[in-house]
Protein backbone atom coordinates (compact mmCIF):
# COMPACT_ATOMS: atom_id res chain seq x y z
CA UNK A 1 0.00 0.00 0.00
CA UNK A 2 2.63 1.96 0.46
CA UNK A 3 3.66 1.95 -3.21
CA UNK A 4 2.64 5.30 -5.35
CA UNK A 5 2.58 3.01 -8.00
CA UNK A 6 -0.02 0.28 -6.45
CA UNK A 7 -2.26 3.65 -5.29
CA UNK A 8 -2.15 4.83 -8.85
CA UNK A 9 -2.56 2.52 -11.45
CA UNK A 10 -2.71 4.67 -14.00
CA UNK A 11 0.57 6.99 -12.98
CA UNK A 12 2.97 5.24 -14.78
CA UNK A 13 1.20 5.35 -18.51
CA UNK A 14 0.49 8.68 -17.73
CA UNK A 15 3.59 10.02 -17.18
CA UNK A 16 4.92 7.96 -20.28
CA UNK A 17 2.43 9.98 -22.28
CA UNK A 18 3.83 13.61 -20.94
CA UNK A 19 7.50 12.49 -21.69
CA UNK A 20 6.13 11.24 -25.24
CA UNK A 21 4.48 15.04 -25.59
CA UNK A 22 7.46 17.12 -23.91
CA UNK A 23 9.88 14.75 -26.94
CA UNK A 24 7.55 16.02 -29.43
CA UNK A 25 7.37 19.50 -28.54
CA UNK A 26 11.53 19.16 -28.23
CA UNK A 27 11.73 18.54 -31.95
CA UNK A 28 9.47 20.98 -32.62
CA UNK A 29 11.10 23.31 -30.85
CA UNK A 30 14.79 21.99 -32.23
CA UNK A 31 12.65 22.35 -35.77
CA UNK A 32 11.69 25.74 -35.86
CA UNK A 33 14.65 27.99 -35.12
CA UNK A 34 16.06 25.75 -37.95
CA UNK A 35 13.79 26.47 -40.20
CA UNK A 36 13.89 30.30 -39.30
CA UNK A 37 18.06 29.96 -40.20
CA UNK A 38 17.56 29.04 -43.38
CA UNK A 39 18.08 31.63 -45.79
CA UNK A 40 16.17 32.34 -49.05
CA UNK A 41 17.70 30.97 -52.30
CA UNK A 42 18.85 33.11 -54.81
CA UNK A 43 16.09 32.58 -56.73
CA UNK A 44 13.98 33.82 -53.95
CA UNK A 45 16.16 37.22 -53.08
CA UNK A 46 15.46 37.75 -56.43
CA UNK A 47 12.05 37.25 -56.52
CA UNK A 48 11.47 39.79 -53.49
CA UNK A 49 13.27 42.20 -54.93
CA UNK A 50 11.52 41.94 -58.30
CA UNK A 51 8.11 41.44 -56.83
CA UNK A 52 7.93 38.36 -59.20
CA UNK A 53 8.35 40.09 -62.41
CA UNK A 54 10.10 38.62 -65.04
CA UNK A 55 14.04 39.25 -65.28
CA UNK A 56 15.61 39.36 -68.84
CA UNK A 57 19.08 38.96 -69.34
CA UNK A 58 21.39 41.78 -70.76
CA UNK A 59 21.68 45.57 -70.51
CA UNK A 60 23.43 44.77 -67.00
CA UNK A 61 27.21 44.31 -66.87
CA UNK A 62 28.36 42.66 -63.63
CA UNK A 63 32.09 42.95 -63.02
CA UNK A 64 34.10 41.24 -60.42
CA UNK A 65 37.47 39.03 -60.43
CA UNK A 66 36.96 35.14 -61.18
CA UNK A 67 40.15 34.50 -59.03
CA UNK A 68 39.68 35.97 -55.44
CA UNK A 69 42.76 35.76 -52.77
CA UNK A 70 40.63 37.54 -49.47
CA UNK A 71 36.96 37.32 -49.71
CA UNK A 72 36.74 39.85 -47.23
CA UNK A 73 36.91 42.76 -49.90
CA UNK A 74 35.89 41.67 -53.28
CA UNK A 75 35.59 44.92 -55.64
CA UNK A 76 32.67 44.80 -57.96
CA UNK A 77 30.92 46.98 -60.23
CA UNK A 78 27.51 47.29 -62.24
CA UNK A 79 26.99 49.45 -65.55
CA UNK A 80 23.56 49.27 -66.93
CA UNK A 81 22.88 50.62 -70.37
CA UNK A 82 20.18 53.41 -70.02
CA UNK A 83 20.76 57.00 -71.23
CA UNK A 84 19.55 58.17 -68.42
CA UNK A 85 16.78 60.63 -68.67
CA UNK A 86 13.61 61.36 -66.69
CA UNK A 87 11.94 59.17 -68.81
CA UNK A 88 14.21 56.24 -69.31
CA UNK A 89 16.61 55.39 -66.25
CA UNK A 90 18.06 52.63 -64.10
CA UNK A 91 16.02 53.19 -60.80
CA UNK A 92 17.23 50.80 -58.79
CA UNK A 93 20.37 47.86 -59.11
CA UNK A 94 20.35 45.23 -56.35
CA UNK A 95 23.35 42.60 -55.88
CA UNK A 96 22.54 38.97 -54.64
CA UNK A 97 25.04 35.90 -53.90
CA UNK A 98 24.78 32.04 -53.87
CA UNK A 99 26.21 31.16 -50.71
CA UNK A 100 26.97 33.66 -48.15
CA UNK A 101 24.38 33.88 -44.88
CA UNK A 102 22.32 36.02 -46.54
CA UNK A 103 21.32 36.47 -50.01
CA UNK A 104 21.34 40.43 -50.16
CA UNK A 105 24.31 42.24 -50.75
CA UNK A 106 23.30 45.52 -51.78
CA UNK A 107 20.57 47.76 -53.26
CA UNK A 108 21.52 50.90 -54.87
CA UNK A 109 18.74 53.40 -55.91
CA UNK A 110 19.50 55.77 -58.83
CA UNK A 111 17.75 58.54 -60.80
CA UNK A 112 18.17 60.38 -64.03
CA UNK A 113 20.38 62.73 -62.08
CA UNK A 114 23.10 60.06 -61.70
CA UNK A 115 24.04 60.59 -65.26
CA UNK A 116 25.10 57.36 -65.94
CA UNK A 117 24.00 54.16 -64.23
CA UNK A 118 27.37 52.98 -62.99
CA UNK A 119 28.67 51.73 -59.39
CA UNK A 120 30.86 50.18 -57.61
CA UNK A 121 31.30 48.63 -54.00
CA UNK A 122 33.37 46.12 -52.12
CA UNK A 123 31.54 42.95 -50.74
CA UNK A 124 32.48 39.86 -48.90
CA UNK A 125 32.20 36.03 -50.12
CA UNK A 126 31.58 33.32 -47.73
CA UNK A 127 32.81 30.95 -50.86
CA UNK A 128 33.17 30.20 -54.81
CA UNK A 129 29.78 31.40 -55.24
CA UNK A 130 27.51 32.91 -58.06
CA UNK A 131 26.97 36.96 -58.18
CA UNK A 132 24.26 38.28 -59.55
CA UNK A 133 23.25 41.88 -60.21
CA UNK A 134 19.49 43.03 -61.17
CA UNK A 135 18.98 46.58 -62.40
CA UNK A 136 14.99 47.42 -62.63
CA UNK A 137 14.22 50.65 -65.31
CA UNK A 138 11.74 53.17 -65.11
CA UNK A 139 9.32 51.28 -67.14
CA UNK A 140 9.29 48.41 -64.63
CA UNK A 141 11.53 45.85 -66.88
CA UNK A 142 13.94 43.56 -65.03
CA UNK A 143 17.61 43.27 -65.96
CA UNK A 144 20.22 41.13 -64.73
CA UNK A 145 23.53 39.81 -65.17
CA UNK A 146 25.42 36.97 -63.57
CA UNK A 147 29.01 36.18 -62.90
CA UNK A 148 31.03 33.45 -61.08
CA UNK A 149 34.07 33.82 -58.39
CA UNK A 150 36.66 31.40 -57.58
CA UNK A 151 37.22 32.61 -53.31
CA UNK A 152 40.69 30.80 -51.41
CA UNK A 153 40.29 32.80 -48.19
CA UNK A 154 36.75 33.01 -47.34
CA UNK A 155 34.77 35.84 -45.64
CA UNK A 156 32.40 35.79 -42.48
CA UNK A 157 33.33 32.69 -41.08
CA UNK A 158 37.16 33.23 -40.11
CA UNK A 159 36.89 33.24 -35.96
CA UNK A 160 38.65 36.38 -34.35
CA UNK A 161 41.58 34.78 -32.53
CA UNK B 1 31.17 57.49 -35.13
CA UNK B 2 33.85 57.28 -37.06
CA UNK B 3 36.06 58.76 -39.95
CA UNK B 4 34.44 59.40 -43.75
CA UNK B 5 36.40 60.10 -46.83
CA UNK B 6 34.49 61.52 -50.00
CA UNK B 7 36.19 62.09 -53.21
CA UNK B 8 34.02 65.09 -54.98
CA UNK B 9 35.72 67.38 -57.61
CA UNK B 10 36.08 70.53 -56.84
CA UNK B 11 34.84 71.49 -60.39
CA UNK B 12 33.08 70.57 -63.80
CA UNK B 13 31.07 71.97 -66.48
CA UNK B 14 27.56 72.35 -66.40
CA UNK B 15 26.03 69.00 -67.44
CA UNK B 16 28.93 67.00 -67.18
CA UNK B 17 28.95 63.68 -65.24
CA UNK B 18 31.04 63.21 -62.68
CA UNK B 19 32.54 60.39 -60.36
CA UNK B 20 32.03 60.60 -56.37
CA UNK B 21 33.42 58.19 -53.87
CA UNK B 22 32.48 57.75 -50.46
CA UNK B 23 34.07 55.88 -47.92
CA UNK B 24 33.49 55.26 -44.15
CA UNK B 25 35.55 53.40 -41.14
CA UNK B 26 33.00 51.53 -40.00
CA UNK B 27 33.83 47.24 -38.83
CA UNK B 28 30.33 46.57 -40.54
CA UNK B 29 29.95 43.36 -38.09
CA UNK B 30 27.86 40.58 -39.80
CA UNK B 31 26.78 39.13 -36.37
CA UNK B 32 27.81 35.50 -38.29
CA UNK B 33 31.00 35.82 -36.66
CA UNK B 34 32.07 34.32 -32.79
CA UNK B 35 34.25 35.98 -30.36
CA UNK B 36 37.22 34.28 -28.42
CA UNK B 37 34.92 33.30 -25.68
CA UNK B 38 32.54 31.54 -28.32
CA UNK B 39 29.72 34.22 -27.96
CA UNK B 40 28.40 35.46 -31.17
CA UNK B 41 29.89 38.99 -31.53
CA UNK B 42 26.72 41.36 -32.35
CA UNK B 43 25.47 42.94 -35.55
CA UNK B 44 26.58 46.04 -36.10
CA UNK B 45 26.89 47.69 -39.91
CA UNK B 46 25.87 50.75 -41.55
CA UNK B 47 22.35 50.54 -43.06
CA UNK B 48 21.82 52.94 -45.77
CA UNK B 49 23.73 55.47 -47.16
CA UNK B 50 22.61 58.36 -49.18
CA UNK B 51 23.98 61.34 -50.89
CA UNK B 52 21.91 64.78 -51.85
CA UNK B 53 22.42 67.55 -53.95
CA UNK B 54 21.26 70.78 -52.59
CA UNK B 55 19.21 68.90 -50.25
CA UNK B 56 17.56 66.55 -52.93
CA UNK B 57 18.45 63.04 -52.53
CA UNK B 58 20.37 62.05 -55.81
CA UNK B 59 21.42 58.91 -54.85
CA UNK B 60 21.21 56.12 -51.73
CA UNK B 61 21.91 52.17 -51.12
CA UNK B 62 21.13 49.98 -48.84
CA UNK B 63 23.82 47.94 -46.99
CA UNK B 64 23.61 44.40 -46.22
CA UNK B 65 26.14 42.42 -44.30
CA UNK B 66 27.86 40.88 -46.91
CA UNK B 67 29.39 44.69 -47.46
CA UNK B 68 32.95 44.83 -46.61
CA UNK B 69 34.31 46.37 -43.45
CA UNK B 70 34.88 50.10 -44.27
CA UNK B 71 32.29 50.40 -46.81
CA UNK B 72 33.53 52.13 -50.45
CA UNK B 73 31.04 52.90 -52.70
CA UNK B 74 31.13 54.93 -56.16
CA UNK B 75 28.80 56.41 -58.29
CA UNK B 76 28.11 59.53 -60.80
CA UNK B 77 26.12 62.34 -60.63
CA UNK B 78 25.21 65.26 -63.21
CA UNK B 79 26.46 68.65 -61.96
CA UNK B 80 23.71 70.86 -62.60
CA UNK B 81 24.96 73.59 -60.19
CA UNK B 82 26.93 75.11 -57.74
CA UNK B 83 26.09 73.71 -54.27
CA UNK B 84 27.19 71.24 -51.52
CA UNK B 85 27.03 67.59 -52.18
CA UNK B 86 25.58 65.76 -48.59
CA UNK B 87 26.80 62.66 -47.31
CA UNK B 88 24.94 60.18 -44.70
CA UNK B 89 25.66 57.35 -43.10
CA UNK B 90 23.13 55.27 -41.08
CA UNK B 91 24.20 52.18 -38.70
CA UNK B 92 22.10 49.74 -37.02
CA UNK B 93 21.63 51.97 -33.65
CA UNK B 94 20.07 54.65 -35.88
CA UNK B 95 22.85 57.03 -35.52
CA UNK B 96 23.49 58.97 -38.68
CA UNK B 97 27.42 60.25 -39.88
CA UNK B 98 27.48 62.75 -42.52
CA UNK B 99 29.89 64.31 -44.55
CA UNK B 100 29.96 67.47 -47.82
CA UNK B 101 31.63 68.63 -50.17
CA UNK B 102 31.57 71.66 -52.38
CA UNK B 103 31.60 71.75 -55.76
CA UNK B 104 31.82 75.21 -58.24
CA UNK B 105 29.86 74.67 -61.77
CA UNK B 106 30.83 76.57 -64.54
Amino acid sequence: MDDPRRSHPLSFPVRRRQVLAAGLAGLVMISLPRRALARPSLEEAIKTFTGGAGVLDGRVRLELPPLVENGNAVGISVTAESPMTTADHVRRIGVFNEKNPEANVVVFHLGPRSGRAEVSTRIRLATSQVIVAVAQMSDGSFWSSRASAIVTLAACIEDLS
Amino acid sequence: MARALINVPKTARRGEIVEIRAMIAHPMETGYRMGTNGANIPRDIIRRFACAYDGEEVFSADLFPAVSANPFIAFTLVATASGTITFAWTDDSGETQTASADITVS
